[in-house]
């Protein structure tokens, strides 16, 4: 062995330099990361707080004209209510099976891998496309009508490979050796994955789903061409045009004068905070579901 | 409750690769046999194949015959999972379901398989605790989940959970590798007591666990790096300890290898 000797040393002065220079660079970008969101954050209480009242959250636009003060977004809350909950409904449990199948059962066949492929260049897809394709598919060749649903539709599109994605990841987590443990003990494999595997992933697969719900919950391009405009309340997702947040947003900032733009702000507070809201519920779900409460 | 199980020139693979081969012996009803060798030579291939669970594995598959008393577990139309509930096993790792308390833990086997009424399964419950020394420890605290107990007592779970479902076999894959010598101790006690109920295989590095515990004792070995794993030779359990009839057993269990 030619090496010296090592011996011990005090800490060299660059080396405690280049120590704080790091820690200053990272403390730095997580300021900068953190600025547009507290700035979004701040703008939107700032301007909305001044229409985010009760007749706002119980009122349409019914019959408020264009220069009226007044008017609010019931219509709209309840329009991306529910075409949220239909896109879940729809996403949630194909993204999931696809996800069982991708993790549990194909094992490296040409069909997981063009799966795989499928999901990742849906996952890429612009959403007005989404919207475009209801609107060609749905609207114009079935002649289905402008609805809430056909939003929904759209919606689910773009929310199942984020679904997918999510569940994937967490299903790998699951330790293998739970898997086996199952198996041993003369469990059929279907059984193992609805006991055993899908309990385990749960937690994450909420939070995973809660994140493509925020996600599409505030897209606007594919509802312009799906669910139209509307200021009246329609509570029947099925048929007829439907209101959502997001193309409320869109619509009342696009007018001039103060009272609209004013509702728009309030609109896209009460977005942020349903979507806060529904992640506080999952939050509490995974929680009151999580093995340490009961320890 | 035991049985005896007959295997018959069994060869396993991994793709393709062939990890053992021809591998014949008995396993003697209600007695501890265990498999030593060095780390590679397909002594935990060979256990699982005992309860089909090599082939849970993408790839694997086996060839050769395993019965157990008048079944050909290999047999057209045996019914793998059915196998795996007559043969359990413990493995090396302690693996409690996290998301299951104590007691659904040692429940989860019955409860997957079939419908039990309560009083069904608290009996159950107990008896398996009981049966792997572990109902003292945590009869209080059976809605607790699994994974707040140590390690040892989290694998005398695991065995309370493979006894529950009334295995005929039991198959150990190092229960003690990753736990003290004092769990150690308490997992070695609970096998010479289950060996009355069930037969006992159990796959060890430790020689001298394997000389505590078991009755046979079945020296595994392989040529060379990348060949199969074969089995040299089997017999009681203190003759393969004082004078075996092979010269590589000798050689291994004196520390000259492996």
């Amino acid at each position: 062995m030619s090496a010296v000797t090592p011996e011990i040393q005090r800490i060299s002065g660059l080396r405690r330099f280049k120590d704080k220079g790091v820690q200053v660079l990272v403390y730095l970008a997580f300021a900068i990361a953190v600025v547009p969101l507290v700035s979004v954050l701040w703008m939107v209480i700032a301007n909305g707080l001044a229409r985010f009242d009760m007749e706002f959250l119980t009122h349409s636009m019914r019959n408020i004209g264009a220069r009226d003060a007044g008017g609010g977004a019931y219509h709209a809350i309840i329009g991306t209510l529910e075409q949220v909950a239909l896109a879940s409904l729809i996403s949630v449990p194909i993204g999931l099976l696809t996800a069982v199948y991708l993790v549990e059962y194909g094992t490296n066949g040409r069909l997981k891998r063009s799966i795989s492929f499928f999901v990742d260049i849906m996952t890429g897809v612009p959403s007005v496309v989404a919207g475009l394709f209801i609107l060609a598919f749905w609207i114009l060749i079935l002649g289905m009508p402008f609805s809430g649903f056909a939003g929904a539709m759209a919606l689910s599109i773009l929310m199942l490979p984020t679904v997918v994605r999510a569940a994937e990841e967490m299903l790998l987590l699951v330790p293998n050796d739970l898997r086996e443990a199952s198996y041993a003990l003369g469990v059929s494999k279907w059984r193992t994955i609805v006991k055993v595997v899908l309990p385990t992933a749960f937690t994450g697969i909420v939070t995973g789903v809660m994140l493509a719900v925020a996600r599409v919950a505030g897209e606007t391009a594919p509802l312009l061409l799906t669910v139209f405009f509307t200021d009246s309340i329609n509570n029947d997702p099925f048929s007829g045009p439907q209101m959502g947040l997001p193309l409320y947003v869109f619509d009342q900032a696009a007018r001039p004068n103060d009272t609209a733009i004013d509702r728009a702000w309030a609109a896209a507070l009460t977005l942020i905070i349903i979507i806060m809201l529904l992640n506080l519920a999952a939050r509490l779900i995974t929680y009151w579901r999580s093995p340490a409460r009961k320890r | 409750m035991a049985k005896q199980i007959e295997v018959t020139d069994v060869d396993a693979y991994y793709s393709g690769h062939k990890a053992i081969e021809g591998i014949s012996m008995t396993i003697d009803a209600r007695a501890v046999t265990a498999f030593i060798g060095p780390s590679g030579c397909g002594k935990s291939t060979f256990l699982r194949t005992l309860n089909r669970m090599h082939e849970v594995i993408p790839g694997a598959t086996v060839t050769g015959k395993i019965r157990m008393e008048e079944q050909d577990l290999y047999g057209a139309g045996v019914d793998p999972v059915s196998v795996r509930r007559t043969i359990g096993m413990v493995f090396q790792r302690p693996n409690p379901f996290p998301t299951m308390s104590i007691y659904d833990n040692v429940a989860a086997g019955l409860r997957l398989n079939h419908r039990y009424s309560k009083s069904e399964l608290d009996g159950i419950v107990e008896e398996s605790l009981k049966g792997a020394n572990l109902w003292n420890e945590v009869k209080d605290r059976l809605p607790k989940p699994g994974s707040g107990l140590s390690g040892g007592q989290q694998q005398r779970l695991c065995i309370a959970r493979a006894i529950a479902v009334r295995p005929q076999v039991l198959l150990m894959d190092e229960p003690c590798s990753a736990l003290d010598p004092i769990s150690t101790l308490a997992i070695e006690d609970l096998i010479a007591k289950l060996k009355q109920e069930f037969t006992i295989v159990i796959v060890t590095h430790n020689m001298q666990q394997a000389a505590r515990v078991s009755d046979k004792t079945a020296f595994f070995n392989l040529a060379a790096q990348g060949q199969p794993g074969k089995l040299i030779e089997m017999d009681e359990t203190t003759k393969i300890f004082t004078s075996p009839s092979q010269k590589a057993t000798e050689d291994y269990i004196t520390g000259r290898f492996g």
